[in-house]
């Protein structure tokens, strides 16, 4: 087994049931990540992804498979979520929120405060620690989330389409700030998205995924120089190129779930 | 660009702020229209338009009033009822809360309690009063009881629909971070709830008047509804006056005071 490996996961299957009706979320997902590497995983909405990075983060349980974090500094937690902006906690104002990992985990008292301090600086928030959520705006939101997550410390962070619900010019600005706090820590990121040029801006590998039942059926190695700008990735022509062939790709998985809605990965009802 | 997210945020504030600040000409109004219905009524009455022994005049009343402070009858009956009101809200409130922080965030307490909690609510508790009363005896601590019975069914009820509505991407958001059962109570429902937890409390806070005037009717010798009542059996309605609008009084300062302790509890919503 490779020792630099952060992340395996194997055959993770999770199957629910909606009205009776067992639906297969994740068929037999298997890959690996590798320490320090930030890997995406693009695929049409509906097809797991989401569910996956829950099980990796704790909030949900397998059917069958199994998957493995692999712990190197026992006195880190081992992994941290990115939630979308809604997963900021309304009455907690900008630093409590951004020290809440820290908080719950009873760091001292003075890491706590340093750790908050440079992340809140770090996202441009620190004349708005004070502030409550409800005072700012979502992509000042989102920079709460980003900040609690890297605050925390953790060994690896999992990211949920953080900037779905973003306009399009905040985006670009938070994707770029996103890249410098990583390049600066290099902690592994497992990152969900369903744009492309998310994905190809900020991985070293893209993990594409079928339509349900999600399986990884492609991946894509990014080797652009760091640090990256989005216009360097814009005007990059093999970029162009993979941002074409992941497109068509989600093309065919999309369609092809409208042609075939009925194709029945549902099971029987039992 | 933080900057400008800035500006906008605080303009936002500014502009969202005078709107609920009332014209003065309305504010005027609020005062005028009881002092209107007080000048007819006293007209009315002096001109025995109305009878003068239901409705004494206003006048008479305050006169009435100043002549019990004067004897310092007021003071004792007011201290009395103010001390069985507190002490019978807090022994409603407090459990109130912390049953409803179970029944929302457990789903086997839910189950056991919340049917039982719902079906008894329809129980006037002054109906129970003589059993109360045989059970503690005649005395501050049944009236307590009679109270705190009236009080704790809005809260519990209130509280346990405030965890219920907790988004529950802030479940997860704490899950995810670490948080243990002590966190879960402290960091997520009791902020979460409480909003929804005070509009019960307020509600509490009036039936607890309510049923302090009825409780003191029945096996007391001192109090607000004492004075009320023998007053009225004498047929002194002056003094029968004097204890509603007492009543009144401290409803309207015991609905301020809960105004500006939710503001001091929830600064995080506006």
């Amino acid at each position: 087994m490779n020792p630099d490996v952060k992340i395996r996961v194997e055959g993770l299957t999770k199957l629910f049931f909606k009205k009776k009706v067992g639906v297969c979320a994740l068929d037999r997902v298997s890959f690996e990540v590798k320490n320090g590497e930030f890997v995406s995983l693009i695929g049409p909405s509906g097809c797991g992804k989401t569910t996956l990075l829950r099980i990796l983060a704790g909030l949900e349980e397998a059917s069958a498979g199994t998957y493995e974090l692999v712990r190197d500094d026992p006195n880190k937690p081992l992994q941290s979520m990115i939630f979308q902006e809604r997963g900021v906690i309304p009455w907690m104002t900008v630093e409590e929120n951004v020290a809440f990992g820290l908080r719950l985990r009873h760091a001292p008292k003075a890491e706590i405060k340093e750790r908050t301090e440079y992340y809140l600086n770090k996202v441009g928030l620190w004349e708005f620690r004070r502030h409550y959520p409800s005072e700012i705006s979502g992509g000042m939101k989102q920079r709460v989330s980003i900040a609690r997550a890297f605050a925390n410390d953790p060994e690896i962070l999992f990211m949920d389409e953080p900037f779905a619900a973003i306009d399009e010019q905040n985006k670009f600005i938070l994707q770029e700030e996103l890249l410098s706090i990583w390049e600066e820590t290099h902690k592994t990121v497992l990152f969900i998205t369903h744009s492309i040029d998310e994905a190809l801006l900020l991985s070293d590998r893209i993990l594409l995924m079928s339509r349900q039942p999600g399986r990884i059926v492609r991946e894509k190695t990014i080797d652009l120089p760091r640090p990256r700008r989005i216009t360097a990735v814009r005007a990059n022509p093999e970029m162009a190129e993979a941002f074409v062939d992941i497109w068509n790709h989600l093309q065919n998985a999309v369609r092809g779930s409208a042609l075939e809605r009925r194709d029945e990965w549902a099971l029987e009802p039992i | 660009m933080d900057k400008d997210v800035a500006v906008a945020a605080k303009s936002l504030i500014a502009h969202e702020k005078p709107k609920r600040e009332a014209p003065n000409r309305y504010r005027s109004l609020t005062l005028a229209s009881p002092l209107l219905i007080l000048l007819l009524w006293e007209c009315l009455s002096r001109l025995s338009l109305i009878d003068a022994r239901f409705f004494p005049p206003p006048s008479s009343i305050v006169a009435e009033f100043f002549r019990l402070v004067a004897t310092g009858e007021i003071a004792s009956h007011v201290a009395v009822s103010l001390y069985r009101i507190v002490g019978g809200f807090l022994l409603g409130v407090v459990p109130g809360i912390v049953i409803g922080l179970c029944i929302g965030m457990y789903r086997p307490i839910r189950f056991a309690l919340y049917p039982l909690i719902m079906a008894l609510m329809p129980i006037p508790t002054l109906a129970l009063m003589p059993i109360i009363i045989l059970v503690f005896g005649i005395n501050d601590f049944s009236k307590m009881i009679t109270i705190a019975g009236s009080v704790f069914f809005p809260v519990v009820i209130n509280t346990a629909a405030g965890v219920r509505n907790i988004d529950p991407v802030f479940i997860d958001v704490a899950k995810n971070y670490g948080a243990k059962t002590k966190d879960y109570f402290f960091k997520i429902a009791l902020p979460g709830a409480m909003p929804v937890m005070i509009e019960g409390i307020q509600m509490g806070q009036a039936i607890a008047l309510l049923t302090i005037v009825a409780a003191e009717m029945i096996g007391a010798n001192s109090g607000i509804g004492y004075l009320i009542w023998t007053d009225y059996k004498a047929f002194v309605l002056k003094g029968m006056y004097v204890g509603l609008v007492l009543i009144s009084f401290f409803g309207y300062f015991f609905s301020l005071l809960l105004r500006w302790l939710e503001k001091k509890l929830v600064p995080w919503q506006r």
